[in-house]
């Protein structure tokens, strides 16, 4: 094995060790940026030594307890500190003698409540969204400083910046690192369900050309998201969220043409659909529906997602059962963008002039007068009614909102134009 | 990256010999660990060669030749199928395979983009379309 092969080696058992080491850290010493520092340093020695040593065995457990002694040497400095500022007293002896106890309990238990805690931790809402997606991928992806930010199209020492001041923050907000109980516990879940979807669509909006980490985000987000899921196996709607990314990104290789130009859900290419990651969200869809979970958003997004999916070919898709279910996500999460799905589906299932009903009543809404959509769905609807000149118009003001669109729109032909039927899932 | 960890078959395993109730556990909680670490896509044990069969292909000729087959070691008794980051970290899980011996190989996957999109693919889609519209 060359230095090279093995570096590769410590690399890869980083990525799968280092979150679990991450968090048993934190709780022996309750700041997530020095458990940081002491697993890194242990990944320093491991660098240092493995080369020479080889790697052992068990190399995670390795890591582990290098990393614990440098937690133990932290303490230990400090208690030297605090001698010196002559502040020492018998609670330090104890301290210090629980800490051994603790240590001896940690080496062997299982570090599933740790890492959910840090899960928690890491999305906490004291801190900015982009440093909840950077501090998740940093801690508990594994990512590197520099992965994230060519990830997210930003400078590296922006993203350091931003993981070094939402460490301050946790530590000067003295955020517990805990799993949050009671009424806390569903907002704080829906933030960390929130910040992996987050991460999921960034990198589903990666475009060709971009750099290759940016699609690899889908992949970092549904790891993150089976880990979540298995930590919380009663939660419901990590399941949902885990359904609707695994569905997603089936799609993954059929929705960029040869060119790299996006196709729409309904011509691409159902044979370039990977079954199996179909499969398994179909799967996680009927985990949350059999947990009672049927009405959560992420899990109605997944149910409508779902419905394209088990659809052979797009003339069998059940419009009526996605119309609905849009209908249910209104009512658990309002929004005009919704709203506009389920007129596409609407007029999908019962016709183009039960969705211009829905559309119309969207027109005065503010949030959606600069969202190319409307008038493109609208536009769409008009033109299946034979409606040419008003669809014109429609095509001309999306055009307006959104040049680039407006190319592909009137360059095709009006009657062949087709609109994309899950735009939150699909478009945004 | 995706990759199949295959298992290579023994002679326990063309005999039919069910795996030992440790071995079990051991396996059970390797799974556990794959499954945890949002790592694990699937993955199932095949019957011995003996319940299987063989198609030879030659020009327009088919032989179907059964089972059992003799080169046991050449043959598949399991896999995994894991997303992982790197070569080096399905390795990495492969080492943590509680076998006492026999092997594992570890093959990637091809992925969507090894493939262009090409005539094969069109005249897949279209047969899949002309289907549909004789059901419809």
């Amino acid at each position: 094995m060359t230095a090279t092969d093995t570096h590769r080696a410590i690399d890869a058992v980083w990525r799968i060790e280092s979150p679990k080491i991450i968090a048993a850290l934190t709780r022996m010493v309750r700041d997530v940026g020095l458990a940081e520092d002491l697993a890194h340093d242990a990944l320093v020695a491991a660098l240092e030594q493995w080369p020479a040593s080889g790697i052992p065995n068990n190399a995670g457990a390795w890591l582990m307890a290098a990393a614990k002694h440098r937690a133990i040497d932290h303490f230990r400095r400090a208690k030297m500190l605090d001698r010196k500022h002559e502040e020492l007293g018998q609670d330090l002896e104890q301290r210090q003698q629980a800490l051994a106890l603790e240590i001896e309990a940690a080496l062997d238990d299982d570090v599933g409540d740790d890492l959910l805690r840090l899960m928690f931790t890491a999305c906490h809402p004291v801190l900015s969204a982009e440093a909840r997606a950077a501090m998740t991928l940093r801690l508990l992806g594994g990512l590197t400083t520099d992965e994230i930010a060519r990830a997210f199209l930003v400078p590296e020492p922006t993203v350091a910046q931003r993981i070094v001041r939402a460490k301050r923050t946790l530590a000067k907000e003295r955020v517990p690192f805990e799993v949050p109980r009671g009424a806390d516990r569903d907002a704080r879940l829906s933030s960390v369900l929130e910040v992996i979807y987050l991460i999921f669509n960034e990198g589903y909006s990666a475009t060709a050309g971009d750099d290759w980490m940016r699609p690899e985000l889908c992949q970092d987000a549904l790891r993150l998201g089976r880990i979540l899921a298995e930590l919380v196996p009663h939660e419901a709607e990590a399941h949902g969220l885990v359904a609707l990314m695994e569905i997603q990104a089936s799609r993954a290789g059929a929705r960029v043409g040869s060119s790299g130009e996006p196709v729409l859900l309904l011509d691409q290419d159902r044979s370039r659909w990977d079954q199996l990651l179909i499969r398994r969200g179909l799967a996680a869809l009927e985990r949350a529906e059999k947990l009672g979970g049927a009405r959560g958003p992420y899990a109605l997004q997944a149910a409508i997602a779902a419905c394209h999916a088990r659809a052979r070919v797009p003339w069998e898709t059940d419009w009526a059962r996605i119309a609905a279910l849009y209908a249910a996500l209104t009512q658990v999460t309002p929004s005009p963008i919704v709203e506009l799905n389920r007129a596409v589906a609407v007029g999908m299932a019962l016709g183009p002039e039960a969705g211009l009903v829905i559309v119309d009543s969207l027109l005065a809404e503010p949030s959606l007068k600069s969202y190319h959509l409307l008038p493109s769905v609208r536009g769409d609807l008009l033109s299946k009614l034979g409606r040419s000149d008003e669809a014109r118009a429609e095509f001309e003001r999306a055009a307006n909102v959104d040049a680039q669109l407006a190319r592909e729109k009137i360059a095709v032909d009006e009657s062949a134009v087709r609109l994309k039927p899950d735009t939150t899932c699909d478009h945004c | 990256m995706r990759f199949m960890m295959i298992v290579k078959a023994s002679q326990d395993s063309e005999a039919g010999v069910m795996p030992s109730e440790k071995m079990l556990g051991e396996m059970a909680k390797y799974n556990e660990q794959l499954v945890k670490a949002g790592v694990m896509l699937d993955g199932s044990g095949l019957k011995p060669s003996s319940k299987g069969a063989r198609i030879k292909y030659s020009g327009s000729k088919r032989t179907v030749v059964d089972g059992p087959f003799a080169e046991t070691k050449e043959l598949v008794a399991g896999f995994w199928v894991i997303q992982v980051k790197s070569k080096e970290e399905a390795i990495e899980w492969a080492k943590r395979v509680p076998f006492e011996d026999g092997e594992v190989e570890l093959r990637p996957f091809f992925e969507l983009e090894d493939f262009a999109p090409g005539p094969a693919i069109e005249h897949h889609r279209r047969i899949g379309e002309e289907l549909g519209k004789q059901k419809s």
